[in-house]
């Protein structure tokens, strides 16, 4: 049996900030559903089925929220799943959703993901000693700190590529009204001579915690064509997982990465990624995994990222613009932040990004990953309808 | 929609309550090996994973993790997770097969909940700005919901006692309960409150647990599965958590769910309900419009062992068992989640 065709009908985000203290956790998802129904001309009632996903619990200590929440999502009567894949959950909340209308059970499907890092503290949430595991001390920074390492010295990278992506992604941010960070005066001097955090990722070269959430309305083929607005077609969706601690594995180009868009690719017929893909959303929550990523994702041949990253051609007007939204680098709810990565490419190729679009973009990759570098959410959405 | 069957299923066999040292995992791991060997389908041959389990029951961030390290996810494997019982894992898996991705899924559920205090765990389910800083548990909730059901006299203490009387009679009888001895209505009745009118037996057992169940699509369910229980309808519903704005003696999410699964039409051989409070049981057989004709939960259920977030899909499991071993054609497994049966699943399952 073959899938059934899925559209994006409606794309919406809340204004992402350290600290939303103007909403409960209800008016930051309301927020944002509201703005997709609008998006998608749609109400409450036209709705069939929920999806929720945010990361762990522990982030704003309530568990399950959903279950709360299902008032304010307007599932009362209605089903609503909740999902959780660590940091890639944005990416594979946005995939359950398609695969409810791809298996044929829904017709329009309202998809939510959200974090509101305020009401706790992530980087303690996650450093909670547990019996017989490693612990992840002080944060994801410290995880991560020797994958890089090991990237620059396997790649023989120059120390400035993970400041020019700092400085684009920044860049990138002032054309989005809904990032977080808008620094102004943002350069790469600024980025240079920010504190060393964990050598060698520094302050400014680490993606922000932020409250927010982001929502997408899916929609069958019929309900997809009915729209008015242009949509932006799923060409193909995939997740992969691999163990936390193995030894044989590669933490800078995980398996799962490599065969997650390796399935995105086939499903989509892309064969060149580099030349097919317009451009991409990519999570990268520390600048150098922007280099790390393009060599995983088979945008660039092994030991070239960086050199990618430093000719331009993942700026806004390059060939490949990477994060023209400001990325995960700009803004980053964590259990959203995969989601507004796949949201970001379904605006692209509907061609409603307003200052930060990408001239011609027709086809999008959407990224995620998380847990420790592990779990990988990914899809690719086009402007044109899938031929079957 | 494609055919789709669960054709094999496993379960950990607690030894008591309050078993002590083994964790999540270790109880997954062998639940998992028998099934998935149950199965027939090589492991590497699988083409979905999806779990349910909680952070809040493990007591850290990212409980799941662990659990991917242990079934071994090497070359990667296709997965994903919800923070919901394995039921609902279930269900995403079935939709899964559905888009015609994949042809076969392993699905499972663990979690520990002697670890913790459970029933103050629980009260972090509800909302963190109006409801939870009164504390209200979930026994307390669910006692609240049976006072109402006797205040509006659609059951009295007896009927709840008889409910729990004939869960233990089943428990008896079923080597994967954690209570198994009988006691007759009358000598329960004679046992104290523990939220009145909730007595003991009312209330479901603290379990650790895992369950593991495979399905697999079409001929591939033939070829490994000799009599494979087909899932026939699938369906689940929320209501508002507003405790305040509902009438507790009844379950909407689950008329709704039951209603769009055909169970209110059809006779059904077995139905295993998820009633972790005798009273709801009472209040799900008229939700869904179960007969007298209908045997409910032999298993005994949730008042004879509750593992927390496998104990939905173990229901599934027995109600498919059923069907495997040829002693029922036609048989239904419900999940609940939430305070006083917010959130409801149906799953109708047939033999061929």
């Amino acid at each position: 049996m073959a899938k059934q065709p899925c559209a994006v009908i409606g794309v919406g985000q809340t204004k992402y900030a350290a600290k939303r203290e103007d909403v409960s956790m209800a008016g930051l998802l309301r927020e944002a559903a509201k703005r997709a129904l609008e998006d998608a001309q749609m109400t409450w009632a036209d709705i069939d089925a929920v999806v929720v996903g945010k990361a762990p619990d522990l982030f704003e200590g309530v568990m399950m929220p959903e279950l709360f929440l299902a008032d304010a999502l307007g599932a009362h009567g209605k089903p609503l799943l909740r999902v959780h894949t660590a940091g890639s959950v944005g990416g594979s909340t946005a995939n359950v959703a398609a695969s409810l209308v791809q298996a044929g059970v829904h017709e329009r499907v309202l998809t939510v993901a959200f974090e509101k890092q305020s009401e706790s503290n992530a980087m303690w949430a996650l450093s909670i000693p547990t019996p017989f595991a490693m612990p992840v001390h002080a944060g994801a920074g410290g995880y991560f700190a020797p994958h890089v390492r090991a990237y620059i010295r396997r790649a023989n990278a120059p120390d400035h590529i993970g400041i020019l992506v700092a400085l684009k992604d920044r860049t990138n941010a002032l054309k989005n009204p809904y990032a977080h960070l808008h620094q102004e005066d943002v350069s790469y001097e600024k980025i240079r001579d920010s504190m060393m955090l964990w050598d060698p990722i520094r302050y400014e070269e680490t993606c922000p915690s932020s409250d927010g959430a982001c929502a997408m309305v899916l929609g069958s083929e019929s309900v997809a064509e009915r729209s008015e607005k242009p949509v932006a077609w799923v060409h193909a969706t995939a997740m992969r997982t691999e163990p936390t601690m193995l030894a044989r594995q590669d933490k800078v180009s995980p398996q799962a990465g490599r065969d997650c868009v390796a399935e995105v690719y086939r499903q989509a017929g892309v064969t060149d990624p580099y030349r097919q893909i317009d451009m991409a959303e990519i999570y990268v929550p520390f600048s150098w995994f922007e280099p790390m990523w393009l060599e995983n994702l088979g945008f660039a041949a092994e030991g070239e990222g960086w050199k990618l990253v430093e000719s331009g051609a993942t700026d806004l007007g390059g060939d490949l613009p990477v994060n023209p939204s400001g990325g995960v680098m700009s803004s980053n709810p964590i259990g959203a932040s995969g989601m507004i990565r796949f949201a970001e490419t379904a605006l692209q190729v509907r061609g409603l990004a307003g200052e930060h679009q990408v001239d011609g973009a027709r086809l999008a990759l959407g990224h995620a990953y998380g847990g420790g570098s592990q779990f990988f959410a990914m899809w690719i959405v086009g402007s044109e309808k899938p031929t079957a | 929609m494609r055919d789709v069957a669960v054709v094999s299923f496993a379960q950990w066999r607690n030894e008591r309550e309050h078993q002590g040292s083994p964790n999540g995992i270790e109880m997954l791991v062998p639940t998992m090996t028998e099934a998935v060997e149950a199965s027939g389908i090589p492991r590497k041959e699988i083409g979905f994973w999806c779990s349910g389990s909680s952070d809040y029951i493990a007591g850290r961030a990212f409980s799941f993790v662990m659990a991917v390290d242990a079934i071994g996810a090497w070359p990667p494997i296709n997965e994903s997770h919800v923070e919901m019982d394995a039921a609902w894992a279930l269900y995403e898996a079935w939709v899964k097969i559905q888009t015609g991705e994949v042809d076969s899924a392993c699905v499972y559920g663990f979690g520990k909940s002697s670890a913790g205090e459970l029933r103050r765990v629980m009260t972090l389910q509800l909302d963190p700005y109006y409801v939870a800083p009164l504390g209200p548990d979930s026994v307390s909730l669910a006692a609240l919901q049976a006072r109402a059901g006797i205040d509006a006299g659609k059951w009295s203490e007896r009927d709840m006692a008889d409910v729990a009387a004939r869960a233990l009679s089943a428990g008896a009888k079923n080597e994967n309960a954690v209570r198994r001895t009988e006691r007759t209505v009358d000598e329960l009745l004679g046992l104290d409150y523990v939220a009145s009118p909730l007595r003991k037996y009312d209330c479901p057992p603290i379990t650790d647990g895992a369950s593991v169940m495979v399905l697999a699509a079409g001929d591939l369910a033939r070829d490994v599965c000799s009599r494979p229980a087909w899932i026939r309808a699938f369906e689940h519903r929320v209501d508002t958590q507003n405790i305040g704005m509902l009438d507790l003696t009844i379950s909407n999410s689950a008329a709704k769910a039951a209603a769009a699964a055909g169970v209110t039409d059809d006779r059904l051989d077995v139905a295993e309900l998820h009633a972790p409070f005798s009273h709801q049981e009472l209040i799900l057989r008229e939700a869904m419009g179960i007969g007298d004709g209908t045997e409910v939960t032999p298993s005994g259920g949730a008042l004879v062992a509750n593992p927390m977030f496998s104990g939905g899909l173990s229901r599934i499991g027995e109600a498919a068992r059923r069907i495997h071993d040829g002693t029922a054609d036609r048989t239904m497994g419900h999940a609940t989640s939430g305070p006083c049966l917010q959130q409801n699943l149906v799953c109708v399952l047939e033999g061929e």
